[in-house]
């Protein structure tokens, strides 16, 4: 029994027969991101995570968890998610994609369970540990783990199928979101103000949606090619037709370049994202807007779910025209773009143009999604599909780091501005200029990328079983 | 190492059939737009 289900797992038992339908391949992909995508949710266990000793989310005890030690078990996550892709990379290229799915699918499942216990018990440790760290690992091995078979099942059309995944990851949060309310009322009555008996039961959902995806995913045949296809038609200096496996890759110039234009793009989306709540209330507020209409609590809710859907269409969107546009002008646009609407919307906030204010913040956060959704097409065309998940995984680094780095860099600018006495539109115009300003190293960066040297190519055939070791 | 003979879960002669493919989208497809509908509803007061 724990042999058969054992090999069941194995890449050899996924192998598409002739005759399937790659569209199949999408929703299995979408299956894992859509339940990791849980993670952006987080915050809205913030405030009853903060009140299980007093039981009052309005009036916390003083031994209840601060905001600040809550605030890392979300940080311990991302890190997690930007470690365990890289680490466990060449193992997923080895073992396949329902291997890594399923272990992914046991350790963010796994992750909800131990996080309970930790609630039930009071020990930040035990949240830390399961939701934090081995939740961090499934959302890690989940990412990356369908992405190298969609390059493989859409040579054609890459940028369209990771950026369909990659889409799921941003309306994970869209459901888990509205999903989380609803059972912490439901199991209000159960203790923990309901927060314990919902991370059980979003630990089970989860792990049996994930199995949707572990048991439908296929990879294609190693001779497969979509009807029709001409490899490397698109007559691209960019477009390798090599293959680099992920040792070479990250002693390649063009990895380091691709880190620095991921984490630059994420640092600068995360400036608004992270702050967009206040920011918009803070610069539209009462006191600015005179007689005006000001934006209300509520409202500022509605702009961060329309920020939601732009980051999720800009994922799709973005990623699709880059097989027209090609990676490298995609990139230049969202750098390009990004500085120009970054320095304009300080001057928008002054002049309390509310309806473009939203427009371009709707833009600025749509080329944020965009960014993650173009990237594994971008390195699939540099180095090849051979171990493009693996260096994706380590690549996604740069994530982990900006997701670090740029809510610091915000809230100490923010906060640097309120110290010298700027209030309103005003507290955030350093912060809107230094991530223009990081979008300009960006830009550098991306214009700096070129065909990698043929030297880091491999020799000979390559096979997805002999990547890894 | 060959495919293995089939199973659930495993390579068979499959042909992807219309209505594997629709209850496959509809599996993650109806998830996804009720989010959407929560997170545009949600939306919709900045607006009002």
């Amino acid at each position: 029994m724990a042999d058969n289900s054992s090999s069941l797992l194995d890449r050899s038992r996924t192998i598409a027969g002739p005759g399937y339908n790659r569209w199949l391949v999408p929703p299995a992909a979408l299956a894992i991101h859509l339940a990791i995508g849980q993670v952006y949710a987080f915050s809205v266990f913030k405030k009853p995570l903060g009140a299980l000793i007093s039981g009052n989310v309005d009036a916390p005890a003083p031994t209840d968890w601060s905001p600040g030690q809550i605030g890392w078990i979300f940080s311990i996550a991302i890190v997690l998610l930007g470690l365990s892709a890289a680490i466990f990379g060449k193992w997923l290229e080895r073992v396949g994609p329902r291997k890594a799915m399923m272990a992914a699918a046991l350790c963010f499942g796994g992750g909800f369970l131990i996080g309970s216990l930790g609630i039930h018990l009071h020990s930040l440790v035990l949240l830390y540990l399961g939701y934090g760290v081995l939740g961090g690992i499934g959302l890690g091995l989940g990412y990356i783990s369908p992405v190298s078979t969609l390059i493989k099942w859409f040579p054609d059309r890459k940028g369209v199928a990771t950026g369909m995944a990659i889409m799921g990851f941003g309306g994970g949060a869209m459901i888990a979101s509205p999903l989380s309310v609803a059972l912490m009322a439901h199991f209000k009555s159960t203790g923990t103000l309901g927060v314990a008996a919902t991370f059980i039961t979003l630990g089970i959902i989860y792990f049996l949606f994930m199995q949707f995806g572990v048991w439908t995913i296929r990879v294609p045949a190693d001779d497969w090619a979509p009807a029709g296809y001409v490899p490397n038609a698109e007559h691209s200096a960019l477009i390798t037709s090599g293959n680099v496996s992920a040792d070479n890759a990250i002693k390649t110039p063009q990895f380091w370049l691709l880190w620095v234009v991921l984490m630059t793009n994420v640092t600068a989306g995360i400036g608004v994202l992270e702050t967009a709540s206040p920011l918009i209330q803070d610069t539209f507020s009462k006191a600015a807007m005179g007689g005006g209409k000001f934006v209300t609590a509520a409202a500022a809710a509605g702009f961060v779910g329309l920020l939601s859907m732009f980051n999720l269409l800009g994922r799709f969107f973005w990623s699709s025209a880059s097989d027209k546009l090609g990676r490298k002008v995609t990139y230049a646009i969202y750098f390009a773009l990004g500085i120009a609407l970054y320095l304009l919307i300080p001057t928008l906030g002054h002049n309390l143009q509310l309806t473009l204010y939203v427009v371009v913040a709707c833009v600025i956060i749509s080329m944020y999604g965009g960014g993650f959704a173009t990237i594994p097409a971008y390195l699939s065309d540099l180095f090849g599909k051979y171990q493009v998940g693996a260096i994706h995984g380590r690549l996604l680094t740069a994530w982990s780091t900006a997701g670090v780095v740029g809510p610091l860099i915000v809230n100490y600018l923010h906060e640097g501005r309120k110290a010298q006495g700027f209030t309103g539109a005003s507290a955030y115009q350093t912060v809107f200029y230094t991530m223009a300003g990081l979008l300009v190293v960006g830009l550098l960066a991306n214009f700096a990328v070129t065909a990698v040297n043929e030297k880091y190519f491999e020799k000979g055939p390559v096979t997805p079983q002999g990547g890894g070791h | 190492m060959n495919p293995q003979p089939n199973n659930f879960g495993t390579p068979a002669a499959e042909s992807s059939s219309t209505g594997a493919l629709v209850i496959a989208w509809l599996f993650v497809g109806i998830p996804l737009a009720w989010g959407v509908s929560q997170t545009f509803i949600k939306a919709l007061t900045l607006f009002q």
